[in-house]
């Protein structure tokens, strides 16, 4: 080969590195992960993967055809009951932004009472979760709801009766047939002792209640839960959403005060990454499935014998929470956003989430007990990071904004309360969301699977 | 001793509930009698007093359900989860129980005089159950702490995940669960046995004929070579 020629060959222009889509920087690093282990990966928070969602969908805000409210001045009502149907003490609440059921145990202390503070002063509820009722909680909360779940950890009937409402959790979206998972490194004597396990061991949850199994069972459960407490609690049924309309039906059958229903989205506190990617619907396809079971069986919206929809799973802002009403939900809870609000993720810890091999935003495993943020742990050191006073105040800032905003938006549409909101003020921007969302591609008046282009 | 009689033939049962539930003060002591159960669900659920309640009858689901400090004796059989989450005082069947009897019953003791179904003591959480007769398949699932009495045999799957809690068995099992495994019964063990024998009518049983059951402790950590059994 000539001199010439050689020097034409290092000039043919190479291709650049071309990464494929199917075996992406992450896919490839759980094979490897994977192989170098030999189990599954578990984290926590909720699904993580682009999903349709309430960003796909917009507001029409009046106009001529219809005429907004005064921004500041029109009464634009946020208030919300729950559980009007059977009990005798139902849930009064200011703003339809709840925080969703979470462990003591998965969170900390301080954490609990941060959110029990904060729900108190935004004038809504917080939920326990899989462990029991702790003090924090309790004193810290005025409007506290008792999760009644499959493991019955810490379950007893004297925290029974010092609840609000009780939440019958069937599932969660976030691993809707699974049940819940806590390690070692989280299960210190004090949640060990609440649990009645060994110290330190991997704590697995069932899936299924101890001693119901289906919907005729589910109804005399219910029965039992209110005979107990003198039918004077709202019982909430709470699943993940996987066959929304079935499963809001059975509920209600079975004599639900009040579905809360959680999509994919919803965060946990550890499970198979398998799960929470995999299993379940995102909340935008569930919602209305959901309102159709309540209007086929005469409880929606319909005076007293109302059952209340509470759904979840991925809501962020006021207009999340708009549009989650305008498509039929009575109120929406937040677990994820809340914990954000108290300080998780913060970009202020940074050094320390690199430490952890991570960065601020994307920390997830949760189940470690490593949190720098002081909230899911049980590191007495960390978990003193998290002042429940101040926490609790920025978690009220954040409800406050939220409710705020979707007066806005409701105001804007008209509406002098946020449960006049309607799907007529919604359209969608993709196929996908209109299909979901049974609300028409923006600009025509298509829904696919319910009108024809 | 006073005794109240209620006919839930002619009495709601939410009203012989809502007596039940009283102020401590004026139940401490009393004997209630519930007549014409007919096989009710939720008979007697939530008690919190010193009362001595009889159930004249067979009873439905969830009989005495998360009993505290009471005493229910039901002089007929039970259905799904009686005492489930029982926290103290005695629930005594005196028939045989249905599906998930003393279901993650904290505390207090459970006798069961006949069988058992499925799942009994299933996430059991401190309590003592004794069972005069069998147990069916699955029971003693996940129970994490207490003592369980089975003066009969075993079903399938007995102890399958099971954590801290003690299984005493007379009769045959016909196959253990996952991670439970037959156990050496040491003296503290055995005097357990011989009062829970002693507390539920079987005094002249000899704690000698039992074989004890618990956890091996494998499955205490996600571990690789658990794999098959997760």
């Amino acid at each position: 080969m000539s001199d010439d020629k050689s020097k034409e060959i290092h000039k043919i222009p190479q291709t650049t590195p071309r990464y494929s889509a199917t075996f992406d920087e992450y896919t490839n690093s759980e094979i490897r992960r994977a192989a170098a282990t030999g189990i599954y990966d578990i984290r926590g928070a909720g699904s993580k993967r682009k999903l349709p969602h309430f960003d796909d969908l917009l507001f029409l805000g009046a106009s001529v055809s219809r005429y907004p409210l005064e921004g500041y001045r029109e009464k634009c009502g946020t208030d919300v009951v729950l559980g009007t149907r059977f009990a005798k003490k139902p849930i009064h609440l200011k703003t339809p932004v709840t925080i969703a059921g979470m462990s003591f145990g998965s969170l900390s202390g301080p954490a609990k009472e941060s959110l029990g503070r904060g729900a108190t002063a935004a004038g809504t509820s917080t939920t326990t979760g899989d462990g029991g009722m702790t003090q924090e909680e309790r004193g810290h909360s005025t409007t506290l709801v008792y999760q009644y779940l499959p493991s019955r950890y810490g379950m007893n009937p004297d925290d029974l009766r010092k609840a609000d409402a009780i939440e019958l959790v069937i599932g969660q979206g976030a691993k809707p047939g699974g049940g819940g998972m806590l390690l070692g490194q989280k299960i210190t004597a004090r949640v060990a002792k609440m649990r009645c396990l060994p110290e330190g061991i991997d704590q697995r949850s069932s899936c299924r209640h101890p001693d119901w199994t289906g919907p005729d069972d589910l109804e005399i459960k219910i029965a039992e839960l209110r005979e107990i407490t003198d039918w004077e609690k709202p019982i909430y049924v709470k699943i993940g959403a996987t066959r929304p309309y079935f499963d809001v039906a059975l509920a209600v059958k079975a004599g639900a005060d009040v579905v809360v229903l959680d999509g994919m989205q919803g965060g946990t506190a550890a499970t198979q990454e398998v799960f929470i990617e995999h299993v379940g619907l995102p909340i935008l396809a569930a919602i209305r499935p959901a309102v159709k079971a309540l209007q086929d069986l005469g409880v929606y919206r319909n005076g007293k014998d109302s059952v209340q929809l509470v759904v979840s799973g991925g809501i962020r802002n006021g207009a999340d929470v708009a549009k989650a009403i305008a498509l039929g939900a009575d109120a929406v809870a937040i677990g994820t956003a809340a914990l954000i609000a108290l300080g998780d993720n913060d970009p202020h810890l940074e050094a320390e989430y690199n430490k952890l091999g991570t960065t601020a935003g994307a920390y997830d495993d949760w189940h470690e007990g490593k949190d720098p943020a002081g909230i899911t742990t049980q590191d007495p050191e960390l978990m003193k990071r998290v002042d429940p006073i101040k926490a609790g105040h920025r978690l009220a800032n954040y409800i406050a904004v939220m409710t705020m905003e979707a007066q806005v938006v409701a105001r804007a549409c008209g509406k002098s309360h946020l449960h006049n909101l309607e799907p007529e003020d919604l359209v969608a921007l993709t196929i996908e969301a209109s299909a979901m969302a049974q609300v028409p591609l923006a600009g025509t008046s298509w829904i696919p699977g319910v009108t024809k282009f | 001793m006073e005794t109240l009689k209620f006919d839930l033939d002619t009495k709601p049962l939410r009203e012989v509930n809502q007596f039940l539930h009283g102020d401590a003060g004026s139940l401490n002591g009393k004997k209630v009698v519930i007549e014409n159960p007919n096989g009710a669900h939720n008979v007697a659920v939530g008690l919190k007093a010193d009362v001595d309640v009889t159930i004249k009858g067979h009873a439905g689901y969830y009989a005495a359900g998360m009993n505290q400090i009471a005493k229910v004796t039901i002089e007929g059989s039970a259905g799904s989860g009686v005492a489930e989450n029982m926290m103290s005082g005695v629930v005594h069947v005196k028939g045989f129980a249905s599906n998930a009897a003393g279901a993650t019953a904290n505390g207090g003791l459970l006798i069961i005089d006949g069988d058992a179904g499925l799942r009994c003591g299933i996430a059991l959480k401190g309590a003592d159950i004794v069972v005069g007769g069998s147990v069916g398949s699955f029971s003693a699932f996940m129970a994490q702490a207490g003592n369980f009495v089975i003066l009969g045999d075993a079903g399938d799957g007995l102890g399958d995940s099971i954590y801290e809690a003690k299984l005493f068995v007379r009769g045959t099992v016909k196959s253990l669960g996952a991670d439970c495994e037959e156990k050496t019964m040491n003296a503290e063990d055995k005097q357990i046995l011989a009062d829970l024998l002693k507390k539920s009518g079987h005094a002249d049983v000899s704690p000698d004929s039992f074989k004890q059951y618990g956890s091996a402790r494998t499955l205490y950590h996600f571990h690789v070579d658990n794999a098959g059994a997760y």
